[in-house]
């Protein structure tokens, strides 16, 4: 509970805040929360509900995921413009060639270009397209990522070590509802000819979240 | 289910007195921007929440602002923007 605001009388929830304020600190775990989710899980496992192994397969299985995933599908954007345009107009469609299923959630592509750089924050909570990137960076978390990327993105991408030139238009996506967004950076110079698997190493997590480019031919022994 | 508004209508966000789950963030009520695509419709989150269908589904739209629009003291470029989804019961048209 924040020493700031009383939210005696409504729902408590660790990652929400409620005054609209831009900048916000990150409260402490809610020691309530941990409760709740223990004893309901041990009654699950205690009435035969569920299983100890079904918690651990299911957290198993969402660990599993990893941003080479994703890179994968950028690369074969790169590479396929057919693709690339089923991709950008019929997500799922496109992503069933990877064995993707963002339901109840829909992928949204936002492609960077010359004129536009793409950037994701979801400042309700923490919405991240899990089933490409796998689990996000405990950066994307956190409040003042979530307060700031809305409110300064040039700053917090500086700050990630991204120069965005002025007349580059910064486009920032908040997450907040029923999308989900994969950012597709900009296919680095000097890759021409080169295959999916050797485009898939410049693509980073960071890249597909936006808040850096794709690396450099040269970054990977060009 | 229709929609009500459709790319490039002017909106503006409601202010609307609605306590518990509501995924309209606080920085773009009242704000101007311009409907960007229709979604779709969804469950409306604001029931889910709290343990009901989500019916009737609520039409979501995708709405971009200028940065500009939404933070007096903006740092960077006017052509800067962002983009938010928004369901139809929190837009009125401009």
């Amino acid at each position: 509970m924040s020493e700031t605001h009383d939210h005696s009388n409504e729902h408590d929830h660790a990652t929400h805040t409620h005054d609209g304020k831009p900048i916000q600190e990150d409260p402490l775990p809610s020691l309530e929360a941990q409760i709740l989710e223990a004893s309901v899980r041990e009654l699950l496992i205690e009435k035969g509900v569920i299983s100890a192994d079904d918690v651990r397969r299911a957290i198993d299985q969402v660990e599993s995921r990893t941003p080479a995933l994703g890179a994968k599908i950028v690369a074969r954007a790169w590479d396929d413009s057919e693709f690339k345009a089923l991709l950008m107009s019929d997500s799922d469609e496109a992503l069933m060639a990877f064995g993707v299923d963002m339901r109840p959630t829909e992928l949204c592509v936002v492609e960077n270009t010359d004129e536009v750089h793409n950037m994701v924050v979801c400042t309700l909570c923490s919405c991240y397209p899990r089933p490409v990137l796998g689990v996000p960076p405990a950066w994307y978390k956190r409040r003042d990522y979530r307060s700031r990327a809305v409110r300064e993105p040039r700053a917090v991408l500086q700050e990630f070590g991204t120069q965005i030139p002025d007349q580059k238009q910064v486009r920032v996506h908040d997450s907040n509802a029923d999308l989900r967004y994969l950012v597709l950076p900009q296919r680095p110079a000097g890759t021409e000819g080169w295959d999916q698997e050797k485009l898939a190493r410049l693509v980073t997590r960071d890249s597909m979240i936006g808040v850096s480019d794709a690396l450099a031919a040269s970054d990977i022994g060009g | 289910m229709n929609p009500r508004f459709q790319p490039g209508d002017r909106v503006k966000v409601l202010h609307r007195d609605q306590p518990g789950h509501v995924r309209t963030p606080m920085y773009v009520r009242g704000k101007t921007g311009v409907i960007e695509r229709v979604v779709g419709s969804f469950p409306n989150p604001e029931l889910l929440a709290v343990g009901h269908s989500g019916l009737p589904y609520k039409m979501l739209y995708r709405v971009n602002f200028r940065q500009g629009d939404l933070w007096e003291d903006y740092g960077g470029p006017a052509e800067d923007t962002l983009e938010i989804e928004i369901y139809e019961h929190w837009l009125a048209p401009v």
